[in-house]
């Protein structure tokens, strides 16, 4: 029953607004220990919240960043061959393999002291079995250094975040196991929130006038990629910096680059603009 | 019971395993749902779906079987009492608040509630008996009670509104998805080859060189093992293809992962390929065919989705294409032969059952590019076929039935 402690334990962070139903979610992925899998575009601060949900539990943050190369293994641990051959020939004592073995991030959450929240992100980079791989060790929340026979055990099992951008299908099993939440893009009132959080000194009237061009900017059809978060927050403070009046502003978007990033998208803008 | 609602969902073809059910019903027992329907409504969505596609039918199933309560919500309240007064939480509590679990039915706590409200002056948190936030008392919000009401704040809006929205229409697919299914017979459609970095220790190598360097270690590296298959889609589109869209785009979605061949490129055609074929499903951005092939490797694998069925004059005149303006001077079928010969593979993928091939256009799009139906088979064969080559399909004789066509 200790679980039920944690419940409600995140509530947001100063510089993190949450949706009442992602805080939930993490409430209770953390509660019943299992992995929680977030999923959504890219921006709407997928990777931030693990960040912050370390710094509300009060736990060390472990990252484990996927790339379309890493393998399950690395991020248990990597045994280094070279560094052992290499030592064998000025006649260095080789015979301890445990100086060779490094812990990958899975392997430093498991073996850490106390509890940590350990992220995962991006796990649809890799190839479509990685997290098949996975499940076991997310699991049982243990595993075997083969070379060693060494066997790492978590003292308390690890509040795991995962996340994922929806470029691959994940596999069943391993959705099975996960807490499952996904973010929607923030509504005008949230983001006008999480604008304030940034930017505590801006006045009403600025950003209104900001958020009608951004929604506006999202709205357009047939658009490229469109702006997230933390663009807008970017782009408010380019627009603070150089001093532009949005009121004053007559057609088109000042700093529209740091909205769009590509060619094709601020082309269409500027065509409808015209328009 | 709740069970039934599972079966609600099953029914709804939201695949909630028993793994699932058993997780949400530890997290009920743990109070994770807040004693509320909405609290419910978030968690079993939480725990229960794992894709975005299916929100809405969790939704649908959701107000199908909540829609009853959504009148009365007590009785679902009820319900959770029960639970609440499962064995396991009492020993936990004092005997004082074991009491009070006893007294308070819905009407008591109603009646407690605004007799205390009457009484309370001012803002309260924490503590067990005024209206406030994290506190025990039973009325609040963000407290710890178990049979207490929830008084504003927190959620916002009710689990029924949120639901009956349906806010997650648009994310549908309602397609049981095998892209997961294609995924694994493409995964055959490769060809192994060390290209790029060297980033990869080569065990043999090193031993050898080692030896031949009496003893002084050497170590070799080698570049990983890379897909080098090179593939050109092309698909068929609209009209009589309409049906078919749903697998179509299960295949591309298949085929477009990120990193899964060495060189991808896919295109969309109407009906027939004629001079040219388009970036875009709108046909909007053309690419001629001329240029396409002028700019692909021999090597590349050329596989074709479509239904291959049209009006024979469409395939076999010149101007057959049914756009006036982008009259054709080379008939369909000559553009088709054109493409068969450029690549060394070729394969024709048809969503059509075979049953209905012969006697119509399909049978001669076959003769000029191998054929196979667009089904887990077929498409394993056609995999075959595009990686170590071999026997091409036999389909029908058109020449039976199209003048000209013997030959081919």
């Amino acid at each position: 029953m200790e679980v039920v402690e944690y419940f409600d334990q995140f509530k947001g962070t100063e510089t993190y607004i949450a949706s009442e139903e992602l805080k939930h979610a993490v409430n209770v992925a953390v509660a019943l220990g299992r992995p929680l899998l977030l999923r959504g575009e890219p921006g709407t601060g997928k990777t931030l919240l693990a960040e912050n949900l370390a710094r509300a539990l009060e736990m060390p943050l472990v990252r484990w960043h996927v790339k379309s190369t890493t393998k399950a293994r690395d991020g248990l641990y990597i045994y280094d061959t070279v560094a052992r051959l290499y030592d064998s020939r000025f006649g260095g004592d080789v015979n301890d393999i445990a100086k060779y073995i490094k812990l990958g991030p899975l392997g430093e959450a498991l073996s850490a002291p106390s509890r940590v929240v350990l992220l995962i992100d991006e796990i649809d980079k890799a190839d479509i079995e990685f997290p098949n791989d996975l499940l076991h060790e997310l699991d049982a929340m243990r595993f075997k250094i083969d070379e060693t026979g060494r066997e790492v055990v978590a003292k308390e099992r690890p509040v795991v975040v995962i996340t994922s951008n929806n470029e691959k299908e994940l596999p069943d099993a391993f959705l099975r196991r996960c807490v499952f939440h996904y973010i929607q893009f923030p509504d005008r009132e949230l983001m006008a929130e999480i604008v304030k959080v940034h930017h505590p000194d801006i006045t009403d009237r600025v950003l209104d006038n900001a958020l009608e061009m951004f929604f506006s900017l999202r709205s357009t059809p047939k658009l490229r990629k469109k702006p997230s978060t933390s663009e807008l927050i970017d782009w408010i403070l380019a627009l603070k910096k150089a001093g532009i009046d949005l009121a004053k502003v007559g057609h088109g978007i000042p700093f529209l680059g740091t909205l769009l990033k590509t060619e094709a998208d601020v082309e269409l803008v500027q065509k409808r603009a015209k328009a | 019971m709740l069970i039934d609602f599972l079966y609600e969902l099953r029914a709804k073809k939201v695949p909630v395993s028993t793994h699932e059910w058993l997780a949400l019903m530890e997290a009920m027992a743990l109070g994770l749902h807040e004693s509320s329907l909405d609290g419910f409504y978030h968690l079993c969505r939480t725990i229960c779906v794992k894709d975005i596609a299916l929100y809405d039918a969790y939704d649908e199933a959701f107000l199908a079987y909540f829609k009853d309560v959504h009148v009365s919500s007590l009785e679902l309240t009820k319900q959770l009492q029960e639970w609440m007064l499962d064995p396991k939480m009492l020993e936990q509590l004092t005997a004082e608040q074991r009491e009070m679990l006893k007294d308070l039915d819905l009407e008591g706590l109603r009646k407690k509630f605004e007799e205390r409200l009457k009484q309370q002056k001012e803002r309260h948190d924490g503590g067990n008996r005024w209206i406030g936030t994290g506190g025990t008392s039973p009325f609040g919000t963000n407290g710890r009670n178990p049979t207490g009401m929830r008084v504003g704040g927190g959620g916002g809006r009710s689990a029924m509104a949120v639901a009956g929205e349906r806010l997650f229409k648009e994310y549908r697919k309602d397609i049981v998805l095998d892209v997961r299914q294609i995924d694994v017979a493409l995964r055959n459609l490769r060809r192994l080859g060390r290209e790029g970095a060297v980033e990869e220790l080569d065990m043999d190598e090193t031993i050898e060189q080692t030896g031949r360097n009496a003893g002084e270690l050497e170590v070799v590296f080698r570049p990983p093992r890379r897909n080098r298959v090179k593939v050109l889609l092309l698909m068929d589109v609209g009209g009589s293809m309409d049906p078919h869209a749903e697998l179509v785009s299960r295949m591309f979605t298949a085929a477009s992962r990120s990193g899964r061949f060495a060189k991808f490129r896919s295109y969309y055609f109407h009906n027939c390929v004629y001079n040219s074929v388009y970036e875009d499903a709108a046909f909007r951005k053309p690419v001629q065919v001329a240029d396409l092939l002028a700019t692909s490797d021999r090597d590349e694998k050329l596989v074709v989705l479509g239904d291959a069925l049209m009006h024979p004059a469409e395939l076999l005149d010149p101007g057959g294409s049914m756009y006036l303006y982008s009259q054709n001077r080379a008939s369909g079928i000559e553009w088709l032969r054109r493409l068969g010969h450029h690549f060394r593979s070729s394969a024709w993928l048809n969503p059509e059952p075979e049953r209905f091939w012969s006697g119509t256009t399909i049978e001669v799009i076959a003769s000029a590019i191998p054929m196979w139906p667009l089904t887990l088979d077929g498409l394993n064969h056609a995999v075959k076929y595009l990686v170590r080559g071999g026997e091409k399909p036999r389909v029908g004789d058109p020449s039976k039935w199209v003048k000209g066509i013997s030959g081919y």
